[in-house]
């Protein structure tokens, strides 16, 4: 087990060099001169591009600028953005605000989704399970910014039961709207996921021994059939919290979160080329960290995985 | 080895002596719901079994034998209907309410799947299935149901029962894992134990070893056993009585040894006809292979008196001097020198040798029997022969060209490999569900640029004719036929080209007996008029001895022996050939008896 962690960390590596170098070289092959996008509509005097371009090292070659900005990474230090903040206080400002809302995202969907996934796949053709299964796919296909306004402007505004829009403070009640916009996606496919999955395990050979063991229905399927069916469910889940630790640019927008995908957002619309590499950098490693976590969870879930 | 009964001390010993049978069937009949209509799967069955004994319920695929035996204990699909009466001790069951049938399963029933390979849950211990069982049906703590686990892991025999206890199915060999799920079934004392196809999924050895552990279970536990087969050997071996299952009706019922011996009905005529005998060969050349193995291993046998035996050798011996086969001087189809093949490396799991140090020559004209047990490499030959695996060692020439050096995407391949034909397994998965079978058959033709338009059409129509289907066939889609008629039509594909070689690989497996059979018989007749040379792969050492004229043994990678059939069969000097035919279980009940002890001998010795 141990030797199988070590080894998904060493994975790790390869994956974030990798990506990392893809995004820098993205960044750095955009059009346009990076110091005009600092300088803003006025220009620079020349002594001042030259001083910012040897701050953001913009004469070096391409290599140079990528070890370079590889070290900073190593070493903790991400620089400063084009405004002249440091990247780090900033990711530190509005990552909190992102994972406690995809967290609570992604509790909502995976709870109600195998909730529901799992009575529709035990009753697979009765009126529960189509009813769910048409719902399912009005929520996938609605697009997401049509569901956030809409249950903004229902929940927010005419029923007023919270506030349509998140505060600095983001707090767990303002939060939760979007959060269950943000979730409602996913949670449909979650629980199409978690229906399929219970449907084929329903009847293995396993189930039909448990059964004749003389087990309870329940504990046929709260012990044998749901730990089997939750398997490729996890993995959805996981590569899902690192999408939603990446921020919803589009959900947070709506609601007014002032989140990682907010920040981002903005960022590339100024043309802020560290900002925008440092961000991404960022998400890369939260994603990869979700990744391990749900290497983790599926070796547990699964011992064929843990001992192969 | 533990002797002693594990059991909850209540209600179980004193049912068991009250008189009266144990399982009664009165008049059951099971449906299942399909479009809206009822399907029967078992019409009207009536029977019953006593305590200690064994009735086997025989019938090829979709007899309704396993649907009947699930429906007892109502574990049968929600799309079912079950009616009639069924009665343990006395008690009806199909009438009682969710908790008592709760109650009943896995306590006084118990049941034995088919495949431990899937009917244990993978991602729990054995020893937490086990106990499972353990404490849901009795009132004891997890301490005291871990030790009643443990002897009965012991109690089936397992190498190491702290071991199993803790192991995951997976980290069990399919003989380990039918053991485990064994000790399961019993956990509780079962009065009854319904036995699906135990051994169905498991090698002749191990087969052999999980029906004397039946039937010592059995004598100690004096447990009524229902047990479900298509195999007469098994049959042969473990039953007391008989019930013959045909389209969901008992066609007969009687005593083991009235079944094999006087059978009544047409049906079981045919089903015992159609099951291949070990050492009956193709009718003329009958070998006694109990009274061959005991004189290659000189021992002696309790049952069959000395002078009995040395009769019987006498005979075997006057018959061999007659059967001379010359050698060949042709030029081999197939010559492995010294061949390994390996598969290769895949990310961290290292290379697997699966054949080391092969040598074998088939001439034109010659069958040649690869016999082996499941991971013996036969497979890795038969595939390597076609250029389906790349030779790591020796060499490896097909009608006269070294393939080992190729590429497996090499043009010389494929000129090589029109001169080889190739019959797979599973007849179902080895044809293109999207295309008729007349495409499948004329492919290897168009490709090969044999034949095309008018001229092809009448050669996929000669090759439908040759295996004995309609030529109206050539439009059907594979899953329009029985497993047999695919099967018919994977050999017409494989003849298509006219091959110097057929390599077939396991084609009669996956079908009934009596379909297997006249599969076979075809296969012979197509050999006899075209001539062509086979390797036959297989587990079954009966069917070989139908087909081949030669036989090749292997064991782990290794060919352990080969030689004639008459030497394979008369005279075998490997252990584990001996052990290989000791283990084959012959559909006669008297015979069957004497193998056994032959095989106990033998293992005794060996130990």
């Amino acid at each position: 087990m141990a030797w199988y962690i070590v080894r998904r960390f060493l994975q790790l590596i390869p994956v974030f060099l990798g990506a990392t170098l893809l995004v820098y070289f993205l960044v750095f092959s955009l059009p346009g001169d990076a110091t005009a996008a600092i300088c803003g509509e006025r220009g620079c005097t020349p002594a001042v591009v030259a001083g910012l371009r040897e701050q953001y090292n913009l004469d070096e070659p391409f290599w140079i600028q990528y070890l370079l900005y590889l070290k900073g990474v190593l070493t903790f230090d991400l620089g400063t953005n084009f405004s002249g903040r440091p990247i780090a206080t900033i990711i530190a400002e509005v990552f909190p605000t992102t994972a406690r809302l995809a967290i609570m995202a992604l509790v909502i969907e995976a709870v109600f989704g195998i909730l529901f996934g799992l009575v529709a796949g035990l009753r697979k053709g009765k009126i529960f399970d189509s009813s769910v299964l048409i719902l399912s796919l009005v929520v996938i296909a609605v697009p997401i910014f049509v569901l956030g306004f809409l249950m903004q402007f229902l929940i927010g505004v005419k029923l007023q039961w919270t506030s349509p829009t998140v505060s600095g403070d983001a707090t767990f009640t303002e939060l939760l709207l979007p959060a269950v916009v943000l979730g409602l996606v996913s949670f449909a496919y979650v629980l199409r996921l978690t229906r399929t999955s219970i449907i084929e395990n329903v009847n293995a050979d396993y189930v039909r021994t448990a059964t004749a063991k003389g087990l309870s229905r329940r504990r046929v399927v709260s012990v044998h059939v749901l730990r089997n069916s939750l398997i490729p469910v996890v993995t959805f889940l996981g590569a899902d919290l690192g999408a939603l630790m990446g921020g919803a640019i589009v959900t947070e927008g709506i609601f007014n979160v002032n989140g990682v995908g907010n920040t981002l957002y903005r960022a590339v619309l100024n043309g802020d080329g560290p900002m925008v590499v440092s961000i991404v950098t960022f998400l890369i490693l939260i994603f990869c960290l979700a990744n391990l976590l749900v290497d983790l969870l599926y070796a547990w879930l699964d011992p064929r995985i843990r001992y192969a | 080895m533990s002797t002693q009964v594990i059991g909850s001390t209540g209600n179980g010993g004193s049912n068991r002596s009250a008189s009266g049978p144990v399982l009664e069937v009165r008049n059951l009949n099971v449906d299942f719901g399909v479009d809206k209509q009822w399907v029967p799967a078992a019409i009207d069955l009536t029977y019953e079994v006593n305590a200690g004994e064994v009735l086997a319920i025989v019938g090829e695929s979709g007899s309704g034998k396993s649907a009947s035996s699930m429906s007892l204990l109502g574990l049968l699909p929600s799309n079912s209907r079950v009616t009639g009466e069924v009665l343990l001790n006395g008690t009806s069951i199909l009438s009682a309410s969710p908790a008592k049938l709760r109650q009943i399963r896995g306590n006084d029933v118990a049941v034995i799947f088919q495949e431990p390979m899937t009917a244990l849950n993978p991602v729990y211990t054995v020893g937490f299935q086990i106990v499972e069982t353990l404490r849901l049906h009795n009132e004891i703590s997890p301490a005291e149901a871990e030790q009643r686990a443990l002897r009965l892991l012991q109690m089936v025999e397992l190498p190491d029962p702290q071991k199993a206890f803790r192991s995951y199915p997976h980290q069990l060999s399919g003989g380990q894992r039918q053991r485990a799920m064994i000790a399961q079934s019993l956990s509780c004392d079962p009065k009854l134990l319904i036995a699906d196809e135990p051994t169905t999924a498991l090698d002749v050895t191990v087969q052999a070893e999980i029906l004397d552990l039946m039937r010592n279970l059995r004598n100690q536990l004096n447990s009524a056993i229902v047990l479900i087969t298509h195999d007469m050997g098994v049959v042969a071996d473990l039953a007391d009585r008989i019930a013959v299952m045909r389209k969901g009706r008992i066609v007969e019922t009687g005593t083991a040894d009235q079944i094999f011996n006087n059978p009544q009905h047409e049906y079981t005529k045919a089903l015992l006809a159609a099951v291949p005998h070990l050492g009956q060969g193709d009718g003329e050349h009958d070998v006694d292979i109990t009274a061959a193995l005991a004189a290659a291993t000189h021992t002696e046998l309790e049952t069959v008196g000395h002078d009995e035996l040395e009769r019987r050798e006498q005979h075997l011996l006057a018959q061999d001097r007659e059967a001379e086969v010359p050698t060949p001087t042709t030029d081999p189809v197939l010559e492995l020198v010294d061949v390994a093949i390996e598969y290769p490396k895949q990310g961290r799991v290292p290379a697997f040798r699966a054949v080391e140090g092969a040598n074998l020559t088939v001439h034109p004209g010659q069958v040649i029997g690869l016999v082996g047990e499941s991971g013996s490499g036969k497979t890795t030959i038969g595939r390597a022969a076609v250029g389906l695996l790349p030779v790591a060692a020796g060499s490896l020439k097909v009608v006269g060209t070294d393939i080992s050096g190729f590429r497996p995407t090499s043009k010389e391949l494929g000129k090589v490999r029109r001169h080889v034909g190739m019959v797979f397994q599973d007849p179902s998965s080895s044809l293109n569900p999207r295309l008729p079978i007349g495409e499948s058959i004329g492919e290897p033709m168009f490709l090969a640029g044999e034949a095309k338009g008018g001229e092809l059409q009448k050669r996929i129509e000669a090759l439908l004719d040759q295996v004995e289907l309609p030529r109206a066939y050539r439009n059907r889609y594979p899953h329009e036929l029985s497993g047999g008629q695919k099967q018919r039509v994977g050999i017409a594909r494989a003849l298509s080209l006219r091959p110097k070689l057929m390599v077939a690989d396991e084609p009669t497996s996956a079908l009934d007996v009596s379909v297997q059979a006249k599969v076979l018989e075809l296969f012979q007749n197509l050999q006899k008029e075209l001539g062509f040379a086979c390797l036959f792969v297989t587990h079954d050492l009966a069917v070989v001895d139908v087909l081949a004229d030669y036989i090749c043994v292997m064991q782990r990678g290794k060919i352990v022996e080969q030689g004639t059939r008459d030497q394979i069969l008369r005279r075998p000097q490997d252990p584990y050939t001996q052990r290989l035919l000791a283990a084959v279980p012959l559909p006669d009940p008297e015979k069957q008896r004497e193998r056994r002890e032959l095989r106990a001998a033998l293992q005794a010795s060996t130990d």
